[in-house]
């Protein structure tokens, strides 16, 4: 008996129209895929490359290496307090133009200008070249044709997007849809304490995304990180979630929330009883005041949380404590990728909001180290080619949906799929 | 070599060397370096005074802590760090994480 009510097609999967058989993986263990993925997903979709928090002022910038795409971006503030990103390369000799120690890792900081550490020619924040190293010696060069070349940039909700298309088919509200721009007003700026995480996943891209796109692995794969009267109870219960939606190419599933304040003490581990905080967040949650209708849309009661899962690569997961992570998922090759988390938090104006913050951040990544290790053994055992047929649960729908999408778009190299 | 703990919290003096660390990265190192004998000494001793400690760094401004109320916040931190060992997987390494690796290349300070 289901705990909670299922559509009226008798379940998520058919009610989204998505087959029920067994799923094959070989789009995730193929470099021919890949290939597609890149030309048909990555240069087409909008791409989340981080938040305006990251550039505090006029002449703030950073860096992101797009690999997925064979480019660095540079985005950066400009003196008209515009938000703006150009491939990261000099117009002269095709030089990287902004980087720090070395030339493949990311940087940030703050100028009035771009210089290119190789003959010192000057860029404008606006991109504008404005500085010719010996100038006389060349020949006829206009500067109005030769300013850094602009890659399409695009802000919602505080969010960076960048689309490295020519032109892009959908304006990036478009391309959000309705799910997503109904959390428009949720704070998301008023959560600048950020704690950021950073790994490489030996494993498809589309294989983290899965593991974060469905709980029914965590009263089994987690189930050491509770004391075990939780965990056996848990086990006992399963998971079900009470919500999942789609929009377009974007996903999302909610879950039920649990009060961790209300437990038996000994269900709970000490330091989580000291603290007021763990894997769910602090227990005291900051007045946000009326959140927007986009958030907990199915109206769960007790709600835990919402993970929209926007295509192709970026994660938003609201907690029903106040707080809200980011994943992204870089692709670096068909079987590997990198993953970054990030965990914002309205500032704590104490210890004591430090310390429960400090318990989730941990715990999170705790419980992250777990889902990271089962993907490159996942990995290994799909690229082995002697299992073709995976069969997925109800719980699963949101991994059919992401690669019924993939396949979308991959098979539609022309035009984003209705 | 002056304590790097206030008077009130003396008797932890021989932690405060292992575990006042700035950083998590620097935490977490420290977690899987050590024994569990060491991190249930040091989690049995503070555990029990967290609560006395967080009222003492709190009378002051989190984005003003002098020194020696900073270590202190730093001990706290250490203590969250090892109660993921002593508590949950009674042993320095996340069971079941196998070489997975997670960085924290960025949080607030403190």
């Amino acid at each position: 008996m289901a705990r909670y009510p299922k559509p009226p097609e008798g379940s998520w999967t058919e009610h989204f129209g998505l087959d029920t058989a067994p799923v094959s993986y070989a789009d995730s263990v193929s470099p021919e895929y890949y290939e597609r993925e890149r030309q048909a997903i990555f240069r087409r979709a909008w791409l989340n490359v981080g938040r305006v928090e990251q550039l505090p002022r006029k002449g703030s910038y950073f860096t992101k290496e797009l690999a997925v795409v064979n480019t660095s971006v540079v985005v950066v503030r400009g003196m008209d307090g515009e938000i703006r990103a150009f491939h990261n390369v000099c117009r002269h000799r095709g030089n990287k133009l902004v980087w720090n120690e070395a030339p493949e890792e990311e940087t940030q900081g703050f100028c009035r200008q771009f210089t290119c550490k190789y003959h010192a020619w000057r860029y404008g924040l606006d991109g504008s070249l404005t500085f010719i190293q010996q100038e006389g010696e060349f020949f006829d060069v206009d500067k109005d044709q030769f300013g850094l070349v602009a890659v399409h940039c695009e802000i919602w909700a505080g969010f960076i997007f960048v689309n490295v298309a020519r032109e892009p088919e959908q304006s990036l509200r478009d391309f959000l849809g309705p799910m997503i721009t109904a959390l428009e007003c949720y704070p998301f700026d008023q959560m600048t304490s950020r704690f950021g995480y950073r790994t490489e996943v030996k494993a498809n891209w589309k294989l983290f995304m899965d593991a974060f796109a469905e709980f029914y692995h965590a009263p089994v794969l987690h189930s050491k990180q509770s004391p075990d009267k939780y965990s056996a109870a848990a086990r006992e219960a399963g998971y079900e979630a009470p919500h999942y939606q789609v929009d377009g190419p974007h996903r999302l599933v909610s879950t039920s929330g649990v009060r961790f304040w209300e437990m038996d003490p000994s269900s709970l581990k000490p330091m989580e009883n000291l603290t007021r905080g763990g894997l769910f967040g602090p227990w005291d949650k900051p007045d946000l005041g009326e959140l927007p209708a986009g958030v907990n849309p199915g109206k769960c009661n007790p709600w835990g949380l919402d993970s929209f899962q926007l295509f192709p690569n970026f994660v938003i997961l609201i907690w029903g404590q106040g707080w809200y992570l980011t994943y992204h998922y870089w692709p670096t090759s068909y079987n590997t990728h990198i993953f970054e988390g990030n965990v914002y938090f309205t500032p704590a104006t104490n210890v004591r909001e430090r310390i429960a913050q400090e318990m989730s951040a941990v715990t999170f990544k705790e419980f992250a180290l777990q889902d990271a290790n089962t993907l490159e053994a996942t990995q290994l055992m799909l690229e082995s080619g002697y299992v073709e047929r995976f069969p997925l649960n109800d719980q699963e729908v949101l991994l059919r949906h992401l690669h019924k999408v993939v396949a979308d778009w991959v098979n539609e190299p022309a035009g984003v799929p209705a | 070599m002056s304590p790097l703990l206030p008077p009130e919290f003396a008797d932890l003096e021989p932690y405060a060397g292992q575990w006042c660390l700035a950083t998590e990265a620097e935490r977490f190192e420290r977690r899987m370096a050590s024994d569990m004998d060491e991190m249930g000494a040091f989690y049995a001793a503070f555990s029990p005074r967290l609560e006395e400690a967080i009222e003492f760094c709190d009378k002051y401004p989190l984005d003003e802590l002098p020194d020696d109320v900073a270590h202190p916040l730093q001990l706290i931190h250490s203590l969250v760090m090892v109660s993921m060992a002593v508590e949950v997987f009674h042993q320095p390494k996340i069971v079941d994480a196998a070489d997975a690796v997670l960085l924290r290349v960025r949080e607030p300070r403190p």
